[in-house]
């Protein structure tokens, strides 16, 4: 936990040309993002232009090709081993499938980064129960991760995520496979993290409500490269071509994907 | 043909120098806390206890066929006291280990390559590593050195059990004496014929565990890639078992 503060008018998270590709396939292109510290940022963007692997990056998840990656002024890509291990405390990340460990009951999903720092079992089982209550899931300590829906295993992983208090949050598609009320559900909980508690967040979506909903700033990821930054705000009102067509999500614009498909009829007569 | 041999080969160093790097990591951790007590213990418990039905039945047979076999043949040469030591022998030097630890690798070797490769399709691994925690002290470790520690155990109580089968079965069923049976046994057998057999058990632990975790950890592709990696933890660990038994032989007795 020894990670430099920097003032408030410098990024929390700067992204300087990060590149990133998988054999001959170019996914990340001199990408350049900050989030300022309190801020949200939402990475929007088709499937397979990169979010996930951008995130992942930051994480040391995975080793871009180029770039840097600056929290509050430290690049975590020339840190050891051991030294990211350590800069995780000030992390949370929610996975898309809540990513929750099969083997544990819930509350110690929830508190495993409390236990691993030496928490005692009981006061960790009791911040997890309290943060369960938050995501409104009283009493499901006990129960194991298979026995959760769809949406109380999102809910679990949000839990997990903010259970230990971290500066920075990372959603992948937090809401991704929800239905519409449990959607809401989770960008409440999501708002009033950010809001209650200032924490920066970092989360990637494909749902433009979501977007509009927790986001103070959103980025369009597109072949690679960040093609815009707007505020949630114009979303409606920009007339970025590449942005119409993903917001109003039509298959004909920039990316024409409106001939796929097209032999479908003689395919299936055939 | 030319271009698969190569393919092979390089598919071949690659996956040793996966299992090598592993096994690195592994250990180099063993010298630094934390360490995972808990989670040793766990899979000590997965590894030893759980595997001691499967292993004392394959040893308890191994040993009641091999007096069988071995009684057969001595009557042709009127030589029948000799079953005794050739039982026990072959158990403690061989078919032990050998036979324990290719139970073992299809056991644990699988659990290790399926556990590991689930956690890594589902995201469960990063999961680890955005909670500060390392997933190779946390995961690998703890199974290798559990695997490493039980199979020796499991090879003493497999060469009880496996000339128990042997004494058995030329006692009760084939008629010999008791007496000579047990002196000839004592009298041929040394005390490193049983070491040689725990060293070499718990270097089968050691590559079952290497293996398998590797496999897992290093998975990709969804459930096929978890099929896939656990074949191959099972198919790479007995092949290996078999090649390293000859030259680890030959190492302790050539």
């Amino acid at each position: 936990m020894s990670a430099p503060t920097q003032a408030e008018d410098q990024p929390r998270i700067s992204i300087r040309g990060l590149s990133k590709r998988f054999g001959d396939k170019v996914i990340l292109e001199d990408v350049n993002l900050d989030i300022m510290p309190g801020t949200s940022t939402t990475v929007i963007g088709m499937s397979g232009t990169g979010k996930s692997v951008l995130i992942k990056c930051v994480l040391g998840l995975l080793k871009p090709d180029k770039g840097e990656i600056l929290v509050d002024g430290e690049n975590w890509l020339t840190l050891s081993e051991s030294e990211q291990l350590d800069r995780m405390h000030r992390v949370g990340m929610l996975f898309q499938g809540a990513a929750l460990f099969d083997s544990l009951p819930v509350w110690e999903n929830v508190a495993f980064a409390l236990l691993r720092r030496g928490t005692s079992a009981s006061e960790a089982r009791t911040r997890a129960a309290e943060v369960l209550d938050w995501v409104g899931l009283p009493h499901v300590e006990d129960l194991m991760p298979a026995e959760l829906s769809g949406g109380m295993s999102k809910r679990v992983g949000l839990a997990r995520t903010i259970c230990h208090k971290p500066d920075i949050v990372f959603l992948d598609e937090p809401t991704t496979g929800l239905d519409p009320i449990m959607s809401d559900v989770i960008n409440r909980l999501i708002v009033r993290l950010h809001k209650g508690t200032g924490t920066s967040i970092l989360s990637i979506t494909h749902d433009m409500k979501s977007a509009a909903m927790i986001s103070d700033n959103i980025a369009m990821l597109c072949q690679g490269h960040i093609h815009l930054q707007i505020p949630p705000n114009e979303l409606d009102s920009n007339q970025d071509p590449m942005l119409r067509q993903f917001v109003e999500g039509r298959a004909d614009g920039p990316v024409n994907c409106s001939d796929w498909g097209r032999n479908i009829e003689e395919a299936l007569k055939r | 043909m030319l271009t698969a041999i190569g393919r092979y080969t390089e598919l071949l160093c690659i996956h040793i120098g996966l299992y090598a790097s592993t096994l690195g990591r592994a250990v180099r951790r063993m010298f630094s806390a934390p360490w995972h007590g808990r989670m040793l213990l766990l899979q000590a418990e997965e590894v030893g206890v759980q595997s001691l039905p499967v292993v004392l039945l394959t040893a308890l047979f191994t040993g009641m066929v091999l007096a069988l076999q071995s009684y057969i043949v001595f009557h042709r040469f009127a030589a029948e006291s000799m079953t005794g030591i050739v039982v026990s022998m072959s158990v403690v030097r061989e078919l032990g280990p050998v036979l324990v630890g290719l139970m073992v690798a299809g056991r644990v070797g699988a659990s290790f390559a399926a556990e590991l490769g689930t956690m890594r399709v589902s995201e469960q691994i990063d999961a680890l590593w955005t909670l500060s925690t390392d997933p190779v002290r946390y995961l690998i470790l703890p199974r290798l050195l559990a695997v490493t520690l039980m199979m020796p155990l499991l090879v003493v109580l497999a060469d009880f059990i496996g000339i128990y089968g042997g004494y058995a079965i030329s006692i009760y069923l084939l008629d010999q004496n008791p007496a000579v049976y047990i002196e000839n046994t004592t009298l041929y057998m040394q005390l490193e014929d049983f070491y040689s057999g725990l060293v070499k058990a718990a270097f089968f632990g050691m590559l079952i565990g290497t293996i398998g975790c590797t496999e897992g950890f290093h998975c990709k592709g969804g459930a096929a890639g978890v099929g896939l990696a656990t074949t191959r933890a099972v198919v790479i660990s007995c092949m290996s078992i078999l090649i390293s038994d000859y030259f680890l032989t030959a190492w302790m007795f050539g």
